[in-house]
Parts: C-alpha cells; sequence; structure tokens
C-alpha cells in the first residue's frame, strides 16, 4: 500500500507540475494580448519530424509575430486527425485557418464549420488542383504536376536517358503528381520506387536495388533533401555514373550542390509558403484582403543550381530556406 | 523394450542408431527448423523471378537491408523468449542516434563521448523498460507502449528545442568521425562483392546471444523466466534482474543501430524510426520465437530478418508493379510463415 501511494503522489506531483507549466505559458501568451491579439492557426498533414514542415512552421511563426499575433500549429499525417485538429482551432476561436490540403475531400465539411462559425481559410502547401472544391478563401503553394512538368523539361535539356522517381511517400497525392509531372514531359525513359521515408537504411536498399536491377537508369530524381542526400551517399557503392536532382532544400543538399555531387534542386520555398499563409490570413482579418484573385499563389518551382547556391546557403543556414 | 526382444546382433548397433535417430529429432525440433523453410521458399521464388537477384553484387543489398532489420531483432528474440515485449525499439534507434548527434555537436565537440553517452542512454531507457515492468506489475505491452510514446514526442522535441530544427546538423565535420565510421558502418570488399561491416557485427551478436541461450546459466534463466515466472521464482531464478537486464541487452543493441545509422547517415531527422518495432518483432516470431514467451531462438530471428531483408529488395529485383510493394511484402511474409508453420507442425510431429 505505502509503495502504490507514493508511486501516486510522484505522478500526481508531475502532473500538477505540468499543468502548472502550461498555465504559466497560457498567462504569459495573454499577457502580450491585452484582450485584442489576433489568433491564428496552422493545421498540417506533416510526418512528425520532418524537416521541410519544420521551415513551413517557421515561415508561419514568423509572419506571425511580425503582425503581432498568436500562432497555434498542429499537425496530423492522417486525415481523420486533420480534421479534428481543425475543429480544435474552430473551437479555439481563432481568426483564421491555414489548412494543407493534401486530403481535399476529407476537409470540405471541417471547411465548411469555419465559414459557419466565420473563420476564414486559407489552403497552403498542398491541394492546388481541388481548393476550390473545399471552397477555402485562398490557397498558396506550388503545384506540383506543373514543378513536375519542369523538372522533366529540364532533364531533357540534361539528356536524360532514363529517370528514376524516388517517391518516399506512397499514396501522397501531391508527391505522386510530381512523378507523373516528370513523366509527362519526359523525352526519356522512366521508372518509379517507393521507399520508406522513415527509415533511411530502406531508402539506401531499395534504391540501390531498383539500380542494380535496371543499369540502363542514369538520373535519380528524390522527392525530398533528406532522401536525396542518402541517394548521394549510397551511389559509390553503385560502382556506375548517375546524377542526382531533388526536390525541396536543405543545408546538406545546398553544400552538396555546391560540391557538384548533386546536380539541382527544385525549390518551394516553404518558407514563404506558411509565411504568405498567415500574411494573407491577417490581411483578410484587418483589412479584408482575398490574394490571387480567385487563383492560387505560386511559391514555385525555381530551380537551385551551381550557379545560384551560394546566396541561398546562408538562408539554409539559419533554417529558413529548404 | 523393442531391443531386448530381438535378437544379439540388432543389441549391438541399436544404440548408435537410437543416438542418431535422437540427434536428427532435436535438430529437427529446434524452433527456426520452419524459418529455414520459409526462408528457402522465398529465395527460390526470387530465384526463379527475378533476374538480379542471382547476381552476386546484389547480395551486398540483401545482407546490409536484412543485417540493419536484424540487429535489434537479436535483442527482441532474447526478450520474447524471456516472455517480453518491446515497442519501443524502433523509435529507441533514433533516440539513440539523435543523442549521440546532439551531445556530440553541442557539448563534447568530439564523437566519441557523444557514442559513449548514447550508449549510456540506450542502457538506460532499457533499464527504465525494465524497471517500470518490475515495479508496475503491468503487462510488458503497455509498458513499452508508453515508452514509445513517450520517446516519439521526446526525439521531436529536444531536437527541436536543442538545434532550432527537426532534424540535426551534418556531425562528418567533428573529429573522430572517420574512424567511428571505420567502427560502425564501413565497407569490406570480399570477392568483388561489397559488404557493410554491420553484417559481420550482425553474425557475431546471433553467434553470441546462441552461446548465451544454449551453453550458459543466464540462458536457461532466461528460459525458465519466459515459460513458468513462478516456478522459476521458486527454484531460485531472479526473475526481476533478468527481466531488467534483458531489457538493456536490448537497449545495447538499439544503441549499436543506432550508431551504424548515425555514421552512414551522418544527419538524423527526428521522427525516423517509428514502425519499425513491429517488424523485429515480426522476424523474432517468424524465426520461432513464441508470442509467450519461453521458446525461440536468436538464430530463427537472423533468419526472419534475413526472410524480409530477401523480400522487400526481391520484389524490386523482380521490377515488380511498384504500387502494389507493400501488398507484396505482405504476402510473401504471410506465405514464409504459414510453410514456416506447417514445417515445423510437420517436424514435431515426425
Amino acid at each position: 500500500m505505502y509503495r502504490s501511494s507514493r508511486l501516486l503522489r510522484l505522478a500526481g506531483g508531475t502532473l500538477t507540475a505540468a499543468c502548472l507549466c502550461f498555465a504559466a505559458g497560457n498567462v504569459l501568451a495573454a499577457d502580450n494580448e491585452s484582450g485584442q491579439q489576433l489568433k491564428f492557426a496552422m493545421v498540417t498533414h506533416a510526418q512528425k519530424g520532418d524537416t521541410f514542415w519544420d521551415i513551413e512552421r517557421k515561415g508561419g511563426k514568423q509572419a506571425a509575430k511580425n503582425v503581432g499575433a498568436q500562432f497555434i500549429y498542429s499537425n496530423h499525417k492522417a486525415a481523420g486527425k486533420q480534421v479534428t485538429l481543425v475543429e480544435n482551432a474552430i473551437n479555439q476561436d481563432v481568426d483564421g485557418i491555414a489548412v494543407t490540403l493534401a486530403h481535399p475531400d476529407a476537409m470540405k465539411s471541417v471547411i465548411k464549420k469555419a465559414h459557419e462559425a466565420d473563420i476564414p481559410v486559407v489552403g497552403f502547401n498542398s491541394g492546388v488542383a481541388e481548393w476550390h472544391e473545399t471552397e477555402a478563401n485562398m490557397f498558396i503553394g506550388q503545384d506540383p504536376q506543373i514543378a513536375g512538368k519542369a523538372v522533366g523539361k529540364k532533364l531533357n535539356e540534361l539528356d536524360a536517358k532514363h529517370v528514376l522517381c524516388v517517391n518516399h511517400g506512397q499514396g501522397n497525392k501531391a508527391l505522386s503528381r510530381r512523378c507523373a509531372g516528370i513523366k509527362k514531359t519526359l523525352d526519356g525513359d522512366y521508372s518509379l520506387v517507393y521507399v520508406n521515408g522513415q527509415s533511411m537504411s530502406s531508402v539506401r536498399s531499395r534504391v540501390i536495388a531498383k539500380l542494380q536491377q535496371d543499369r540502363s537508369i542514369d538520373y535519380v530524381v528524390a522527392l525530398g533533401a533528406p532522401y536525396a542526400m542518402t541517394v548521394v551517399r549510397s551511389l559509390p557503392k553503385l560502382g556506375r555514373d548517375v546524377q542526382v536532382g531533388t526536390f525541396d532544400l536543405n543545408q546538406s543538399v545546398a553544400k552538396a550542390i555546391q560540391s557538384g555531387k548533386l546536380q539541382w534542386a527544385v525549390d518551394q520555398q516553404p518558407f514563404l509558403q506558411g509565411y504568405l499563409a498567415i500574411e494573407a490570413l491577417y490581411l483578410k482579418a484587418t483589412n479584408g484582403n482575398t490574394i490571387g484573385g480567385g487563383k492560387a499563389v505560386l511559391t514555385g518551382p525555381s530551380f537551385v543550381t551551381k550557379d545560384n547556391v551560394d546566396e541561398l546557403l546562408k538562408y539554409a543556414k539559419q533554417g529558413t530556406r529548404g | 523394450m523393442a531391443i531386448t526382444s530381438s535378437n544379439q546382433n540388432a543389441v549391438a548397433v541399436a544404440p548408435a542408431g537410437q543416438r542418431f535417430r535422437k540427434n536428427a529429432a532435436n535438430v529437427i525440433k529446434r524452433p527456426e527448423i520452419g524459418s529455414i523453410g520459409g526462408a528457402l521458399l522465398v529465395f527460390i521464388l526470387f530465384f526463379i523471378l527475378a533476374e538480379p537477384f542471382r547476381d552476386p553484387v546484389s547480395w551486398s543489398t540483401i545482407l546490409y537491408q536484412s543485417a540493419t532489420l536484424g540487429i535489434p531483432a537479436v535483442g527482441v528474440s532474447l526478450l520474447m523468449i524471456g516472455g517480453q515485449f518491446d515497442l519501443s525499439v524502433g523509435v529507441g534507434v533514433t533516440t539513440s542516434s539523435l543523442a549521440a548527434a546532439m551531445f556530440a555537436m553541442q557539448v563534447t565537440g568530439d564523437v566519441w563521448f557523444g557514442i559513449g553517452f548514447a550508449l549510456v542512454l540506450s542502457l538506460a531507457i532499457g533499464g527504465l523498460n525494465g524497471f517500470l515492468l518490475v515495479k508496475t506489475g503491468l503487462h510488458s505491452f503497455l509498458v513499452t507502449l508508453s515508452t514509445f510514446l513517450m520517446l516519439q514526442g521526446l526525439n521531436i522535441a529536444i531536437t527541436k528545442l536543442v538545434t532550432g530544427n527537426v532534424a540535426t546538423g551534418d556531425i562528418s565535420i567533428l573529429p573522430g568521425f572517420e574512424v567511428a565510421r571505420t567502427v560502425f558502418a564501413s565497407d569490406f570488399n570480399i570477392l568483388g562483392v561489397s559488404v557493410n561491416i554491420v553484417f559481420f557485427y550482425w553474425l557475431l551478436f546471433v553467434a553470441l546471444a546462441t552461446w548465451v541461450l544454449l551453453r550458459t546459466t543466464i540462458g536457461n534463466w532466461i528460459f525458465a523466466v519466459g515459460g513458468d515466472e513462478n516456478s522459476a521464482r521458486a527454484v531460485g531464478v531472479p526473475v526481476d534482474k533478468m527481466k531488467i537486464g534483458l531489457y538493456m541487452v536490448v537497449g545495447f543493441f538499439v544503441w549499436f543501430l543506432g550508431m551504424h545509422m548515425l555514421f552512414s547517415y551522418t544527419t538524423v531527422q527526428s521522427g525516423e524510426g517509428v514502425g519499425n518495432e513491429l517488424l523485429y518483432i515480426a522476424e523474432a516470431v517468424v524465426g520461432g520465437c513464441l508470442l509467450t514467451g519461453g521458446y525461440g531462438s536468436a538464430v530463427g530471428s537472423a533468419i526472419g530478418a534475413f526472410i524480409f531483408g530477401m523480400t522487400t529488395q526481391g520484389i524490386i529485383y523482380a521490377g515488380w508493379n511498384p504500387q502494389w510493394f507493400m501488398f507484396f511484402v505482405g504476402l510473401m511474409l504471410l506465405l514464409a510463415t504459414v510453410f514456416n508453420a506447417w514445417i515445423r507442425r510437420q517436424a514435431t510431429q515426425g
């Protein structure tokens, strides 16, 4: 009995301490709020711990800071959970919601709910083809298919004979559209391989296996910066000359482009997406503006190559480009 | 009794024949016998269907994939024989590499201190799992599910707190990196095939675990604890210490794979590793470990990992439609496991 009650007390103590911490945080937030502070929510379909999404979040946070608004961030990769998170934001009575539309159908009803509560919604990052149907007010992002097509054309210029698209999220619409875009404009042969984005050893093994299976592949395109780096590092094992390009950017990718190990990266400017999404909500709330005139506002694609990488690198180092 | 009723000559030869039969029966009743059948099935299938599968160069990739899946599975199989589960292994690997990378980069500036810190941390997490299990009396599934979720949160939150990002910086700039990479992640060239060093560590770990299980008192205790805890306690086995110890052994393997991941990929994303715990458990089960404990082998876990490695790579070598990838992986595992169970039944009946 004694032992169990001690355990209980310990658990109770920890819980109280945790509650106190949260309460203190809220008090601080309320302090500089002076009753009038605007509140914006950002809800994404990010996988936990993904570098790209961290940059999106930083963009949103910076925009909120600049306009003196409160910033509430939440994420879940599953559609159902993401819907619940948007509902939470509505219940918190925010002044605007920025939501990624990776699962546009699932978001329809909850966006309607937001409108009923008089909360404007901006779609961002994914869902460029479907955002109109969801009745979001605005959209900010990159069109993955347009970006993919641009990559396909670039690969034609670079004289790629057989391109392998490495998809790290089987079933993700935006990722498969990038590959589909490449396939559409590419003159040479095209192949696809799926890897497990949460296990680097699987990325390495499966890409190398595909390159061993088809020896005519001479160009690999990764759909995310960390995966591109793993591909670059595994290539010496292969003993064959294969070039690599990638979607999205981080510091290592920028350095690899500088040293010539990676040929190029497609930048969709995630910081800008997060930033503009919150900025658009702020302008909507304070000035009634709607950005884009009923059309999506595009943040990419732009190509990062050896020629322009130096300038980018300093921003990549502070973690705001990528 | 049949021996005494037969003639004189038969009496002379019977013991030898009997011994042979007894040995054969022992071999056939080994836990891993079924999984060997499953492995053969997968091997033959892809050998016929996938042309690159026959190329020795491809085996460097297959063995690499199997080894990275198999190293934690060695610990998991010991733990399962001892009657316990561990769901925190997958993210535990990421915790270990994150801890090493951040401690080395932010605190000491030398990779070896990071490696040491991660080892202590991984052993401590294992110890904590065991300690909580013993103290709360909860099922290990629940205890380790809790630590799994907590580690998943800590991995991301602490990385963000320390580095400001959700991935660690590039560790290859630190002193000591090259030596550490040689120890944990170098490649060997054997008969024209490049084989990663983790493969040899894997073999070593499997051999060590097998020796402990079959030849030492501790091995007997592991079987005893997993078979019947109360009778084990009654004959004087230190059951609680054994459980905590087993979790710490798992912690060691988790640390080892974590170091390999860190030194071959140089940065770690904090969200990695989720889902792998189920693969490690599946490998141990395919390799003959009972979910209820008290029966199984380390060699079996290795064969389980090998089945999984051959399957995931073989599907790509066969050039099957990539959309169906996960379906094929599941189907192959199911086939291998059913075949494995069938062989085991035949063996134990015969």
